[in-house]
Parts: C-alpha cells; structure tokens; sequence
C-alpha cells in the first residue's frame, strides 16, 4: 500500500523510510570520510562494514552519502589500503 | 567492482538514531540482508526500539512491531499464529531484542515459546547491558566488567549467562552465533534459520562503543577479537549437532580484546589470566562436543558391523566424574 501524506510517499500503512532528505543524522558528525581515488582498489570492504549504511560503490567509485553519515570512521579502519583517510569537519 | 560476498540489497536505510559505530546497527543491516524483505520485526524496548527514528518515519523496509519488554517471544508467537489463521502462514517473523530483554525479562516467554516449537526466528543482538538505559549490567554482562550500577571496585563477580546454549537445552531445532565483524558468516546463518521452521535462535555479538568505551571506529576490530580469542566462538547447532562454522587455528591472547576497551580497564594481571583459562576451557568443551557429535553421525553413517561370535554382555558404563571448578566467593570490597 502506497500512501501520500503531506507530500510524502508511505511505503507502509504507518512509516516511511528516512531518506537523505527527511534524516539530519549527518548534521552533527564531528569529522567524515574522504576517499583518496589513487589508493582505492574498490574492494567493497567499507561498504560491507559501514553501520548507516551511508555508502555506495559504482566501479571504483566510493560515495558517502554525507547525509546521513556519522563520521565513525569504522570505514577508514577497515580499509586495508588506507584509502579513506578522516577529515575534521571544521577543516573539510 | 569486486565481486560481493553478500547480497547487495539494502533493507535498511541511513538516517537512523543509532550512536556512531553501533554494532547492534550493522548487526540489523547484515540480518535483514539474509533475511528478504518479507520479513515481521517484533522489538521490544531497547536500543532498536530507537535506532529507527521517530514516527511516523523508519530506517527499516520491512514491517516492525514494537513489544513491551518482556513479550518479544509471545507476541511473535501471536503474530505468526494470525498470519497462519489468514492463509500468510509463509511470511516469516523475527523477533530482536537485546541482552536485557532476552537473558532477563524476556527468559520467561522465549522459554516458553522455544518449549513450544514457535514458528519464528528469535535474535538476541548481545551489547552486554542495558545500553539504552544508560549501561546498566544485565545478565549477560561478563564477569568483571564495568557498568553504571557495577562501578569501579565493584565490578561484576558473576560469569555471563550463556544463552545459547540455554535455548540448545530447549532442543530446538537451530541455534547459532554470528558476529558482524565476519559478515560473510552471519549472512550464511540469517539465510540457514530464515529457511527452517520451528524455534531458531540466533545470538549475536553487537559492539556498542558507548557503552564498552572505545572509540566508534574500532566496532570491527572489537568485534574480530572476539572470535580470534575464542572468546566469542562462532558456531551453530543444527537438529542437536554443534559445528564450529569458522575459527582462527592461532587465536590472539583474549587480553587484547580486553584492553581495546575501557569497561575492563581496572583489571588486574590475575583477573585476565582467570578469564584466560575460562575461555580456553570453554573453547575445549566445544571442540570436544562438535569431535562426539560428528563421530556419533558417522556411525550413524556406517553399516552395522557384522560379527559371527556371540556379542558379549555389556560392560557397565563408566560414569565419568567431571569436576566443576567452584565459583569464586563474591566479594565486595
Ligand atoms: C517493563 C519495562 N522495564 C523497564 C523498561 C526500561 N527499559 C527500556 S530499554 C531498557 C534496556 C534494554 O536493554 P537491552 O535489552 O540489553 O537492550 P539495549 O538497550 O542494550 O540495546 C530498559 C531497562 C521498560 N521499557 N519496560
Ligand atoms: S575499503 Fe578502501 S579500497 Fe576498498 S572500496 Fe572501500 S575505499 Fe576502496
Ligand atoms: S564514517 Fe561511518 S557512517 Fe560514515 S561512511 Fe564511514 S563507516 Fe559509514
Ligand atoms: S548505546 Fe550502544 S547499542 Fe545503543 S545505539 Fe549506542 S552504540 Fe548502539
Ligand atoms: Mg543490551
């Protein structure tokens, strides 16, 4: 069943899944992710082990969906070609 | 792209409440993977009943029932006998709930539940004490660790529950453990007790870096110590027979899984040689139990042997005298 509700699309009779456009989780992260291009083997390794998830993989490319991610850096500590590094957010 | 070892849908979505590094929110995302998207979550109160966010928004694509504390297991026991009733008896339904909810309030109607075969899947997803309350222990805190209500000096002085292997004494018909750190292994299992029938209990180790206090970016390292000490074995126990489905052939000392987190930071020399010998005395008993199990299939297996002389009058068993080391007295200082 398929609801609109204050122009929102309910994907069940109560909920709606959050998305980047209704969640601020990302808003008071501290630090985030940043891919170093050269150094990523598009392994899908940090994909695998990111908690939001808040990351998609096209061929070598790594996005962060920066929406919604928190900056744990559990991505940068299990790539194991150190291609993630962790920016201070005052700086990035 | 290098090939996935795990299905690519996501049935969980980013923007979720969930503290930086949660482990218990990898757990969920891993599990719903093996799962589908057919899937009824029942949940009861704790740190999951938050993570999804505020109605009427969800970071879950699959239909979730909130329970109070203590009635996970019956009220999938409701939910998968309506759905039967209504001729949707295949929808399967899941019920997560944390250490607290499982090892303490909810014993009683999971105990019940798994007596009674239930159809449904039940997962504890273990950070070891009432996170979502402030870290308060529960009985599935171990021995020796810090909590708000065991605090230094006055750390926890009993074992852990093993809850486990408390559902294996139910006989029901899979119980298993699964750690996030090892997504490849966990997926395998979600999909193996997705796909049986009757009561299936999954025990999963979920990081919390709040309340284990270690940095958030650590929730896989922690994780993998665990099972690289044999301290969180990962197994499964399928129709009463154990097989330890994966396991370091050199495990780490479990002193540096202890010491990545500051809940064990006060203890002593002594305390880890203590949780040392417990582990490896705990990881022998398993060994030897998956070595008789496997044996008893094989000669299951095997034709009855054929003998021309009289086959003699039994000897009496032998009863084995095992001794249990007792515990140590408890002590407040
Ligand atoms: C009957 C009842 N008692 C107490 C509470 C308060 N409460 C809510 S969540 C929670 C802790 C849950 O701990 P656990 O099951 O280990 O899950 P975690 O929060 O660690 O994920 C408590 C005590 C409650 N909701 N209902
Ligand atoms: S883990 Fe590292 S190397 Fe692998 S895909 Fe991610 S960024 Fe690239
Ligand atoms: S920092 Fe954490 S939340 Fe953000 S992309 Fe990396 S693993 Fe995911
Ligand atoms: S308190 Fe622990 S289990 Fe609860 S959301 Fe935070 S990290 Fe996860
Ligand atoms: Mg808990």
């Amino acid at each position: 069943m398929t609801v609109t509700l204050h122009n929102r699309r309910l994907t069940g009779p109560m909920a709606w899944t959050s998305t980047a456009d209704t969640s601020t989780a990302g808003s008071w992260r501290n630090q985030r992710p940043r891919l170093i291009p050269e150094k990523c083997t598009g392994c899908n390794v940090c994909w695998k082990f990111c908690p939001e998830p808040a990351i998609t993989i096209v061929g070598k490319k790594v996005d962060f969906e920066l929406d919604v991610c928190k900056g744990c850096g559990v991505c940068a500590e299990v790539c194991a070609p150190e291609a993630i590094e962790m920016v201070p957010e005052e700086s990035a | 792209m290098a090939k996935l070892t795990i299905p690519s849908e996501e049935l969980m979505v980013g923007g979720h409440v969930a503290c930086p590094g949660c482990g218990a929110a990898l757990a969920m995302r891993l599990l719903l993977k093996g799962l589908g998207p057919k899937a009824v979550m029942v949940i009861p109160a704790c740190c999951w009943a938050v993570i999804p966010g505020a109605m009427p928004g969800t970071c879950l694509k699959v239909s979730t029932v909130f329970s109070s504390f203590e009635s996970t297991a019956a009220m999938a026991s409701g939910i998968k006998a309506g759905l039967r009733r209504t001729g949707r008896g295949d929808v399967p339904v899941v019920g997560f709930a944390g250490d607290g909810g499982t090892a303490d309030i909810g014993i009683q109607a999971l105990s019940g539940a798994a007596e009674r075969n239930e159809d449904f899947l039940y997962v504890c997803y273990d950070n070891e004490a009432y996170m979502n309350t402030g870290i308060q222990r529960s009985g599935s805190t171990p021995e020796y660790s810090w909590t708000t209500t065991t605090p230094r000096g006055l750390e926890k002085r009993t074992s852990k529950k093993d809850m486990p292997m408390i559902l294996d004494a139910h006989r029901i018909p899979y119980v298993a453990t699964a750690n996030p750190s090892f997504p490849e292994d966990f997926v395998a299992k979600a999909k193996k007790a997705a796909s049986l029938k009757g009561t299936r209990y999954l025990h999963i180790l979920a990081d919390c870096p709040t309340g284990w206090k270690h940095d958030p970016s650590q929730m896989v390292e922690v994780g993998r110590l665990a099972t690289m000490s044999h301290l969180f074995p990962l197994y499964e126990i399928e129709e009463g027979r154990l097989r330890i489905t994966w396991a370091p052939s050199n495990p780490v000392p479990v002193e540096k899984y202890l010491r990545a987190q500051g809940r064990f930071k006060d203890l002593t020399a002594e305390q880890i040689e203590e949780i040392q010998a417990e582990v490896k005395a705990r990881w022998e008993g398993l060994k030897a139990r998956e070595a008789r199990e496997k044996k008893a299939v094989e000669k299951e297996a095997a034709p009855p042997e054929v003998s021309a002389a009289p086959t003699p009058h039994p000897a009496a068993p032998v009863s084995e005298t095992v001794y249990v080391k007792p515990s140590p007295p408890l002590h407040f200082p």
